[in-house]
């Protein structure tokens, strides 16, 4: 296999070099996004062929494709295959010039892994070729990138892919991209634009990440991104296609293969980045990307790729102030309002004082009066009665809406629903004439599979109408409200076409400090930099919070040893790396472990003061040297005597009685030196006479060890 | 056939991806375009003109609509319908006054045939240009040729196998003499630039400073041509945000041995008094002399006139437009992407529309065109001549017929 594998790939590779001159550069586009993200709509219409701003996606992608030079487009079809076949036909994409588009039908493709195996199997893949998917929306042009990958290729075999990507800062409340992504990980050698490390799973709540030390190993540098969007828009070797085969569970091409291709140390291939500034590029991923992009187009960054400039199938409009575009045919009432960034297509008609903003209207709609419609998309043949109130909302094909009918934030009407009158559709649900299919599992093999055979399924649904809730038909509704998906409503407002609401976004900075705040006490993690400022104010808050932490941690470790036997050396290692890691002193470690061998002592059941004596007898006795290892110096010594002080105060008074007898044992045992003991006193002279309790206990110990030392003299 | 219904859609797929800039090369590349249609269109035995223009009007229809905002497109279709109309004019005079002659040349080589009415086609189009044809009643008559002619070619067809024969060559002929002209279209499109630029001398003056923003091929021919003739004298370049052509142009102009400066666009004010004239190109001149000019020019033209400093505007003829500022038609601008001004990743959390209201909160317009009124434009140099701006609709009336100045086939007819 192994071998296989590289005589095939090699040859590929020497060939490509040769044949890139004559090659015409291909594309392969996947018509199919293989996720259930724009359910229930793509359960009765490919996602390809969904409107964006009045246009099918697909024309998009391929109007880009084209004019950035690519000469043969294979267009992968699986999911609601026939009608894209049929749009394909119908259109005047598969007569064109000097860009030929064929398409490859699947029925039983599950991923775009899947996909691609079938496309290396008919082998009409030669040379370099473009990834995409057919839900992309981008401007950029190739020859650069195209340039760089070749030269790269050239030179090192094993560079396999270019990953285009842009600069996108994502939310810093959300974790989120603007394109309702999840914050992208990614790092860059800055030098070689290699791509090392991609992570979209990361989980922000920790605030860590764990790079591989091998990465450094050879590098000076690495630049750590999270503002940097991954475009979809691959440029690709004719290997990547035979890698696809050979391993065959991948799946997914950024969690399988470039996360795969990463980790694999054995091929040695490798992925670069090539990133674009000036032009645009971005997939309609969710429901959320698909207004960002939407709102995109209509500001104008995917120029020429706009409303007002005819590419082709879409219906000519013209842009007027405050980026708003009108079909020319448009029967606007004299009293409607039309409100900035507003796009409407052809025939459609807007009744009496009607209000729209920030919303696109497509074909042959029919608005009534007095209705609102703010942020969102209709689209062809919508028909909504007067007095209805709509925000935030996608309305697909053919819907009904009667009269004072309201749509929520976040609401999706698939195709031909009728909403009833004066119906409230609550906030992020999704209606559909379509019975919601019922999830078996939420793995994601599964999940690919009931997209993949949509129509199979439908019919195979059972009828649970518990999950089911029928809108009220008597007043002439029609369709199902999906009970949310198994992320639940919390999941909901992410993906949505409508705003994080003012609420939601408090919400999410209160857990997230909250988050920070345990983090911070959990695994001590240095708050991000951006914070430190704050936190210096109250530092010696922090510090004193730090101190009880060391301590317990401290006990802790002192606890395990005795429990699991551990070595001596160990656990002066551990403390060791607790002391810096809280960045505390080395008088601190004596204090806090003789702390935890006193309060094991205290903690071990005993009758009796004289018993109680015995055991720390036999806990100093034992643990005497680890002791001793953190007494290098009076300074340990007088702390270890101050502490010893506090605790009879406060935590374990038993010891209080003892005090003068615990004090000589521990002179006894020379861990503590005479002129420790004496130097301890006398900086106890000046104190109150409060604090001299324990002095004065001692006074008899403190007397015989004078004399002592006297007599030695 | 196909081949130039291809050709066609593939320009227009050009003009629809704005894959096609500047006005010179669209004009150029819409009059090949449109010769090689014509040459390549079959014409019916009877009312050849008339169908010619339709055909040309419907091809010219497409092409427009691809890029409305291009005004050079239209003026180039217009140019052409104008010309098929000429050709006509004279074939049918020609038709008329010397039947016989017809007949009788019909026994010699055929080639004489062409010779004698090409040079009274041009003729004609000479003497019609001379004597300044008025736009009014004698052109509204025009119309009626083509219509008045079926019947003279039907009938003379009709009458003999001789006189059929001379139709049929007369349609050749009509074909022959059009394109004829299309090519003197081009070739007057492609030489424009040094057509103005022979009138250089005349304008610029020793020790002057001249100013312009932007780049424009027109004007560095113009300065380059008084370079030639030892002029001495100083350019300002203001740069011409957001593309910043300005930079690439004052390196080119400082290449050939110009005194250049370079200025942001926001000093011309501060600097137009030490400016002598200032001379600019344009994107197209509108009939009430009004100019399309790149954004930024409009600014320049109001510190010019504060400063009663000349404002002289560079352009081919193909950029006059017979259409008013305030036709329907005219599409005055273009909005570029926002790209060009600011870099999208640095705003990205500003053009974030999962908070908030989700209605953006930044807007960028980046126009490509200002309007430059008339009343602030001193002089028009053009290929043939310079000219007031009160003028253009005089010179609009010698390029083009006033029937075409909607091209839009009648729907109903």
């Amino acid at each position: 296999m192994v071998a296989k594998k590289g005589s095939r790939g090699g040859a590929a590779g020497e060939d490509a070099g040769e044949e890139l001159s004559r090659d015409p550069l291909q594309a392969i586009l996947l018509a199919d996004s293989f996720a259930t993200l724009f359910r229930p709509i793509t359960l009765e219409r490919p996602k390809v062929l969904l409107p964006l701003v009045n246009a099918p996606m697909i024309e998009y992608t391929l109007a880009w494709l084209e004019s950035a030079g690519v000469e043969e487009v294979f267009v992968f079809c699986c999911a609601h295959s026939k009608q894209v076949i049929e749009y394909l036909e119908n259109s005047n994409w598969l007569n064109q010039p000097k860009f030929s588009v064929s398409t490859i039908e699947s029925y039983n493709a599950m991923s775009a892994g899947d996909a691609l195996r079938l496309i290396y199997e008919k082998n009409v893949v030669h040379g370099d070729f473009i990834l995409v998917t057919g839900d992309t929306v981008s401007n950029m042009p190739l020859t650069q990138a195209l340039k760089e990958h070749k030269e790269r290729k050239k030179r090192d075999s094993n560079a396999v892919m270019t990953m285009i990507i842009k600069q996108s800062k994502p939310s810093p409340i959300t974790h989120q991209s603007r394109l309702g992504t999840e914050e992208l990980f990614m790092a860059i050698d800055p030098k070689t634009k290699e791509l090392l490390y991609y992570e979209d799973k990361a989980d922000t709540s920790k605030g860590t990440l764990t790079l591989d030390r091998t990465m450094l190993l050879d590098r000076s540098s690495i630049s750590l991104h999270n503002d940097k969007q991954d475009c979809y828009i691959d440029i690709c070797s004719p290997e990547v296609l035979s890698l696809f085969t050979d391993n065959f569970d991948y799946q997914h091409l950024r969690r399988h293969f470039v996360k795969g291709l990463l980790v694999d140390d054995l091929m040695g291939y490798k992925i670069f980045t090539h990133e674009i500034h000036s032009s645009y590029a971005a997939r309609v991923e969710n429901y959320r990307s698909y207004d960002t992009i939407s709102k995109d187009i209509i500001q104008r960054w995917t120029y020429p790729l706009v409303p007002d400039i005819q590419f082709l199938q879409n219906s000519l409009t013209k842009l007027e102030r405050r980026g708003t575009y009108r079909a020319s045919d448009v029967g606007l009432s004299r009293s409607a309002k039309m409100g900035p960034f507003t796009v409407i297509g052809s025939r459609t008609t807007i009744g009496k004082h009607s209000e729209v903003s920030n919303s696109v209207i497509g074909e042959d709609c029919v608005i009534g009066s007095n209705v609102s419609i703010d942020g969102c998309y209709i689209w062809n043949k919508v028909n909504i009665e007067d007095g209805c109130r709509l925000k935030h909302a996608i309305v697909c094909d053919g819907v009904t809406m009667k009269s004072g009918a309201v749509l929520e934030a976040g609401v999706v009407l698939s195709f031909k629903v009728i909403i009833g009158q004066n119906f409230v559709v609550p906030a992020y649900s999704k209606v559909s004439l379509l019975q919601q299919p019922v999830r078996q599992d939420s793995d994601e093999e599964l999940e690919y599979a009931d997209n993949s055979s949509g129509n199979i399924e439908i019919t195979s649904v059972p009828n649970t109408t518990d999950v089911l809730e029928e809108l009220n038909t008597e007043v002439g509704g029609a369709g199902f409200i999906w009970s949310v998906g198994e992320k639940g409503l919390e999941e909901e407002w992410r993906h949505s076409v409508a705003p994080i609401s003012a609420d939601r976004l408090l919400e999410i900075i209160k857990s997230a400090t909250d988050e920070l705040d345990t983090s911070n006490e959990e695994s001590n993690i240095l708050p991000p930099s951006g914070e430190l400022g704050i936190d210096s104010d109250n530092e010696s808050d922090d510090g004193r919070d730090d101190h009880a932490h060391f301590e317990k941690e401290v006990e802790a470790t002192f606890l395990r040893a005795i429990h699991e036997n551990v070595e001596e050396d160990h656990i002066i290692i551990e403390v060791n790396s607790l002391r810096l890691s809280y960045n505390m002193a080395s008088t601190d470690c004596a204090g806090a472990l003789f702390y935890a061998m006193m309060k094991y002592a205290v903690d071990t059941p005993h009758d009796s003061a004289g018993e109680l004596l015995k055991i720390t007898n036999g806990v100093i006795g034992k643990w005497e040297k680890l002791l001793k290892y953190y007494l290098p110096s009076l300074d340990e010594e007088i702390e270890v005597i101050l502490k010893f002080e506090e605790m009879c105060l406060e935590s374990t008074k038993e010891y209080a009685n003892l005090f003068s007898q615990i004090l000589h044992l521990l002179y006894d045992k020379d861990i503590l030196q005479e002129d420790g003991i004496l130097r301890w006193e006398s900086e106890k002279e000046q104190a109150d006479e409060s604090d001299k309790v324990f002095v004065k206990k001692a006074e008899k110990f403190l007397q015989w060890l004078k004399e002592a030392s006297e007599e030695e003299d | 056939m196909p081949d130039v219904h291809s050709l066609v859609n593939e320009f227009v797929i050009k003009l629809q991806k704005r894959q096609i800039e500047g006005s010179k090369t669209t004009a150029k590349l819409t009059a090949e375009l449109l010769r090689s249609f014509i040459s390549q269109l079959r014409l019916p035995h009877s009312n050849q003109a008339g169908a010619l223009i339709d055909a040309v009007k419907e091809v010219g229809e497409k092409l427009i609509t691809a890029k409305p905002v291009e005004l050079a497109v239209g003026n180039v279709v217009r140019r052409v319908l104008h010309i098929i109309r000429e050709e006509d004019l004279s074939i049918t005079n020609a038709a008329v006054g010397g039947l016989n002659l017809a007949s009788e040349s019909d026994d010699d080589d055929g080639n004489d045939e062409y010779d004698h009415p090409v040079l009274s086609a041009s003729a004609v189009a000479a003497a019609a240009r001379s004597a300044l044809r008025p736009p009014s009643l004698q052109t509204l008559l025009d119309d009626m040729p083509h219509s008045a002619a079926n019947p003279h070619t039907s009938s003379s067809g009709g009458d003999s196998e001789g006189k059929s024969k001379s139709a049929d060559s007369l349609r050749r002929k009509l074909k022959h003499d059009v394109i004829e002209a299309v090519n003197e279209l081009i070739q007057e499109i492609s030489t424009c630039h040094e057509q103005i630029a022979e009138q250089a001398v005349e304008h610029i003056h020793h020790n002057e400073v001249i100013l312009t923003l932007g780049s424009s091929q027109t004007v560095k021919e113009f300065l380059l041509a008084a370079k030639e003739k030892n002029r001495s004298f100083r350019v300002f370049v203001a740069e011409g945000a957001p593309r910043y052509q300005g930079h690439a142009f004052a390196k080119e102009l400082a290449s050939s041995g110009l005194q250049t400066t370079v200025i942001t666009d926001s000093a011309v004010f501060a600097m137009i008094s030490h400016v002598n004239m200032v001379i600019v190109g344009a994107h197209a001149v509108m009939a009430n002399g009004g100019v399309i000019a790149p954004v930024g020019l409009n600014m320049v033209a109001l510190a010019a006139k504060r400063h009663a400093v000349p404002f002289v505007v560079l352009a081919g003829v193909h950029k006059l437009c017979p259409l008013y500022p305030h036709n329907p038609e005219v599409l005055l601008n273009e909005l570029k992407s926002p790209s060009e001004l600011l870099d999208f990743g640095e705003f990205s959390d500003c053009l974030d529309f999962g908070s908030g209201s989700g209605s953006p909160l930044i807007h960028v317009v980046n126009p490509a065109f200002d309007y430059v009124p008339p009343d602030l434009v001193s002089l028009f140099i053009t290929d043939t001549g310079g000219h007031n701006p009160s003028y253009i609709y005089r010179l609009i009336a010698d390029f083009y017929s006033p029937d075409d100045l909607v091209v839009r086939r009648k729907s109903a007819s």
